[in-house]
């Protein structure tokens, strides 16, 4: 019988995921995060809360297994919360729950994990893995239900959190684990899905940017609104509210549609411009991982996904010292931010990924814009889970 | 439902609740056996109720050498120290009085500071005393923060976590010749050491029923002869108008019962002495471990243990799972660990707080259950040194 470690957030994923690996009989420990202390202010709603921990409480002892709260509010805070300001103070849109997973939670429960004498660390996520035939490393997979794929989430995993890893729910759709979870009778059955950023109620990121950085108020410091040859079309209150792709609540009347093209946080300005000026050609990646292979040594073709639920763009990936990369867009991307990881996959392989650190725009071409087509940008900067 | 399965495991956390004694189960079988009665009810049954009510009163203030009409009762230790500071305030500027000055200690429970922090929210100021490495507040410290507005000193007998002892009758001393109230926190301390509150010259003394084997859901706020305590609800005269509602008659029966168990064991001091060989036992098998406020006076059932390298939150999960029930020392609602402002007081960097768990022995434990104990964690504490893998975070 082998011990595995669940992570359960009291939601239905998660408690499923549990579910079926006690009842194949393995010795699960259900334990929960702490990444957030409720008691102070309530302003979180939607994740991590004690009536989370009580639905999680409730599935372990239906089904006979330990379970624990474990606090990780000091490494969240500095890990995420840190990060999610800092992001928007350089102009850029973070996405948190990249971080969380490499960082926080799967950091947390692997090191628990082998405290506690188990071998593996289950989660709800939506994804698959697989060992490469050729060097035997831990390869990440997209999931079958390709709607509800996490696997973007999870391209920052190291090969040793990878090792310890286990999808029970990657070969299933969001249909199955709603039935299997009416058909255990669980707690959780019926629990709305997430959809913000855990730590922000009700999506409101600059109450939440106002509050975690009221000692320089950098994120409130006021600003000129430009176009991309500089003119001034109006001014901000912070730059915390513009995200890349933005188009609406820009605070300045004009002619034609503007969108927000980039966030520049050392002057303070935040350009606008038409569609055309949101495309992008090529990007710069930092912290260039590579899950299943030691990195390519020549530049080659792949399929990059630039956000959560991106259908994906091909690209020339030319790989460089210190784990960075130069992608050269196939076809230009409109709204790209800065901040969002680009992660690379051959079919459902993800091979690796990298953190955009700069976008290069493709500026007015036809062909731009007519393959600029329907993406919209990352709608409110982050996206969960 | 399968439940959690709990044969064959050992409870070394009675700091945070004590099994209940069978004769405090028996007084509250009986009590609630007798016909209903609410003791303000003016027919028999009231009467009766009454009666009941105070005899258990009477037992509960023979505890701390107070007369039964200066014990309230209220739902708990966290409501006592509530009542004792916020009713004090409140007494305070229904005087007609500004806003004072409090005084607590670093390392109080954070009923009493919490309570305090509130008060500083509305005006008052607030001086919490720094500790000693041992957990101890310096009587001529706490003269020195002494002002003229000081309207109340509130610091604890023994400590939660720790066990460390307050030189309490120091501590009272000072405040006595100054002419300044002080309030006890007596919740761990209350019938696992004698305590008499005219000896030590306490003006209002907060103790619990589960702490000391009763049951939970009543505690007691022992005020001195006629101080004046504003209530915190309305609604009612009860319990001398400082806290009204209906008397839980067979909760104070339970009381009661655990207070004369307790009484009877004072001088009892088996628990110390499995508890000292408990403690010679781990010190010889973990490398580098720490007892924590070893200089001072401790309860004798309490120790805090730091146990370097070892991450305790993983200690008290992995024993957990062995079948032994022990404490962080500083938990949330949830369960999850919380850093221990206690430790931090008294010096203990992060790490060394990360690494500290606490264990409570109580009347229920056995020779065996600390043969069994300790080379389980001994081994816990060898294992989890030797899994400690670098991270990220």
């Amino acid at each position: 019988m082998t011990r595995v470690l669940v992570g359960m957030s009291g939601g239905v994923d998660s408690s499923v995921a549990a579910a079926m690996l006690a009842q194949a009989g393995h010795d699960v420990i259900g334990v929960s995060l702490q990444l957030y202390d409720h008691s102070d202010a309530g302003r979180i709603a939607r994740c991590c809360s004690p009536e989370d921990f009580l639905d999680a409480r409730r599935v372990a002892s239906q089904f006979g297994f330990p379970y624990y709260v474990v606090n990780q509010e000091e490494v969240f805070s500095r890990n995420v919360l840190d990060y999610f300001v800092d992001e928007y103070r350089r102009g850029r849109t973070p996405n948190p729950c990249v971080r969380c997973n490499g960082d926080v939670k799967f950091e947390a429960l692997g090191r628990l994990a082998v405290d506690l004498g188990a071998t593996q660390v289950a989660t709800g996520h939506y994804a698959r893995l697989d060992s490469c035939p050729t060097t035997g490393r831990r390869r990440l997979l997209r999931a079958l239900d390709a709607g509800k794929d996490q696997s973007y989430f999870l391209f920052d995993l190291t090969q040793e959190q990878l090792s310890l890893a286990l999808f029970p729910l990657g070969e299933l759709t969001k249909e199955d684990v709603r039935r299997e979870a009416e058909h255990l009778g669980l707690a959780t059955a019926g629990k709305p899905e997430s959809q913000d950023v855990c730590f922000v109620e009700g999506g409101d990121y600059r109450e939440f940017l106002r509050r975690r950085s009221e000692r320089d108020r950098v994120l409130e410091q006021d600003g000129d609104i430009v176009d991309s040859a500089g003119r001034v079309l109006g001014a901000h209150h912070g730059l915390s509210g513009f995200t890349v792709g933005q188009r609406r609540g820009l605070g300045v009347s004009a002619s034609r549609r503007l969108y927000v093209v980039s966030v520049e946080a050392d002057t303070r300005r935040v350009v606008l411009g038409d569609e055309s000026e949101l495309s992008a050609a090529a990007l710069t990646l930092t912290g260039v991982t590579w899950l299943g292979s030691d990195a390519p040594g020549a530049p080659f073709e792949t399929l990059a996904r630039v956000r959560y639920r991106h259908a994906g763009v091909r690209c020339l990936v030319v790989p460089a010292a210190g784990g960075t990369a130069r992608l050269t867009l196939l076809e230009p991307q409109r709204g790209i931010s800065p901040g969002q990881a680009a992660v690379f996959y051959d079919g459902d392989v993800v091979l690796g990924g990298g953190w955009i650190d700069q976008v290069e725009r493709s500026g007015v071409t036809p062909a731009a814009r007519l393959s600029a087509g329907k993406a919209e940008g990352p709608r409110d900067g982050v996206n969960a889970t | 439902m399968k439940g959690i399965q709990m044969a064959r495991r050992v409870y070394l956390d009675h700091n945070a609740t004590a099994p209940l004694l069978d004769a405090a189960r028996d007084a509250m079988v009986a009590a609630l056996g007798r016909p209903a009665g609410n003791p303000s009810s003016p027919h028999a049954f009231g009467g009766a109720a009454r009666l009941d009510l105070e005899s258990s009163r009477r037992e509960v203030a023979a505890l701390l050498g107070g007369d039964e009409h200066e014990i309230v009762f209220v739902s708990g230790g966290t409501e006592a120290d509530n009542l004792a500071i916020q009713g004090s305030a409140r007494a305070w500027t229904a005087a007609g009085r500004a806003p004072g000055h409090l005084i607590a200690s670093a390392v109080e429970h954070p009923a009493v500071i919490e309570s305090c922090r509130y008060l500083e929210s509305t005006g008052w100021r607030l001086t919490l005393m720094p500790v000693d490495r041992a957990g101890r507040v310096a009587p001529s410290e706490l003269r020195a923060a002494l002002r003229s507005d000081t309207a109340l000193v509130s610091i604890m007998a023994a400590n939660n976590e720790t066990g460390a002892l307050q030189p309490i009758e120091e501590l009272a001393e000072v405040c006595r010749a100054a002419g300044i109230p002080m309030h006890v926190d007596a919740v761990q301390a209350a019938g696992r050491l004698p305590l008499d509150v005219r000896r030590l010259g306490a003006d209002m003394v907060s103790i619990s029923a589960h702490k000391m084997g009763g049951p939970v859901g009543i505690g007691g706020l022992w005020v001195k002869g006629s101080r004046s305590v504003k209530p915190l609800l309305l609604g009612g005269g009860q319990e001398a108008r400082r806290r009204p509602g209906t008397e839980p008659v067979a909760l104070a029966a339970g009381f009661a019962a655990a207070v004369r168990s307790a009484r009877e064991r004072l001088a009892d001091s088996s628990i110390q002495r499995l508890r000292d060989r408990m403690e010679r036992e781990l010190a010889g098998a973990i490398p580098g471990l720490v007892v924590n406020a070893a200089g001072a006076t401790r309860l004798s059932n309490t120790s805090s243990l730091t146990l370097p390298g070892v991450d305790a939150e993983a200690m008290v999960i992995r024993m957990d799972l062995a079948g032994f029930a022990i404490s962080t020392g500083s938990a949330c609602s949830t369960g999850a660990a919380r850093p221990s402002h206690v430790l931090a007081a008294m010096g203990l960097n992060r790490d060394q707080s990360a690494s500290t768990i606490r264990v409570s022995l109580g009347q229920s434990t056995t020779s065996d259950d600390i043969e069994t104990f300790v080379p389980a964690l001994s081994a816990a504490a060898a294992a989890l040194r030797g899994a400690g893998v670098g991270g990220k975070a």
